[in-house]
């Protein structure tokens, strides 16, 4: 399993480029997420804030 | 046939179809993602020449590869904004700028820590496909800032479309460098003229993180054209509606 792990000594290379694509999904994931709370809280706010004025 | 395709300007049509698609392409993208990952990394032979280094390849082709891709989503959906002032088309391509960047940053990174142990450098400057990929970064990035600078969308949106439409000349570019140019990059394993010049049991978990990826892909930008879509109707009763009665309306 630890000869597996160490990837016929290109372990650092290989493990280093499969984390890097593990941060950039989740990152794009969480963006996105976070994107469209943000656009409907900001439409949220700005209805309900007409709502009141009328 | 043209009822059909005139749904697809309509935001409210586009904003429930987004929503509707994303887990249909989510969950199959990320279920070929973990196979080809897991297949790629523990259970595809090692490379004769490259031993297990060449396993980068299931994280870096499809990056690749998606970083073109994404490029001309969002230049053909900018040429469509342009041509038929279709403003949906315009939300499309800013929602492909920042997955499009990301994907190009993780080949160019990707591709570095490769090239280090085979061509025993992290980066090369004269080489043709390092080049030209680093460009398509720079596009990205110009497109977001170009974008980002300019308040009106009307007018941001056509700017920033004229850029993309430009720098889509880049992206063959891209692909033909290694036979146009000396490279220290290698040729099209995937694309040779006689097939795919790889073991079935490393071409599938490649090929599966490629569609995949692409899947997930369309899941992300469905979730960001939502996004764009909410704030450029923001002022529209249908918008008002769905937060009003966002169970009713979807």
């Amino acid at each position: 399993m630890i000869e597996k792990l160490g990837m016929s000594g290109y372990g650092f290379y290989v493990w280093t480029s499969f984390a890097l694509a593990f941060i950039v999904m989740v990152w794009n994931e969480w963006r996105a997420r976070r994107r469209f709370r943000a656009a409907w809280r900001e439409v949220e706010v700005r209805i309900k804030a007409l709502e009141d004025h009328e | 046939m043209w009822k059909f395709l005139h749904q697809f300007a309509s935001p409210p049509h586009v904003y429930r179809l987004a929503k509707t698609l994303v887990p249909w392409l989510a969950l199959p993208g990320y279920g070929l993602l973990i196979y080809g990952t897991i297949a790629g990394l523990f259970f595809a032979p090692p490379d004769y020449q490259q031993k297990d280094a060449f396993r980068i390849v299931y994280v870096h082709a499809p990056a690749a590869y998606l970083s073109m891709m994404a490029y001309m989503v969002m230049a053909v959906a900018g040429g469509i904004g342009l041509i038929w002032r279709m403003k949906l088309a315009h939300a499309v391509a800013a929602s492909a700028a920042p997955l499009g960047a990301s994907f190009t940053f993780l080949a160019l990174a990707t591709g570095s820590i490769w090239g280090r142990p085979m061509w025993g450098t992290w980066w090369e400057w004269g080489d043709p496909r390092l080049m030209s990929e680093l460009i398509l970064l720079f596009l990205y990035i110009g497109y977001m800032a170009l974008r980002n600078a300019i308040d009106d969308t009307a007018k941001a949106d056509k700017a920033s479309a004229v850029l993309a439409l430009v720098g889509a000349v880049n992206v063959p570019v891209i692909h033909y460098s290694v036979e146009w140019w000396t490279s220290l990059h290698q040729t099209s394993t995937l694309l040779d003229e006689g097939g795919p010049a790889m073991d079935a049991a490393m071409l599938y978990p490649l090929f599966a993180n490629i569609i995949g990826l692409t899947l997930v892909f369309g899941a992300l930008l469905l979730r960001r054209v939502r996004s764009e879509v909410l704030k450029r109707e923001r002022r529209t009763r249908w918008v008002r509606d769905l937060v009003l009665n966002p169970g009713a309306a979807g």
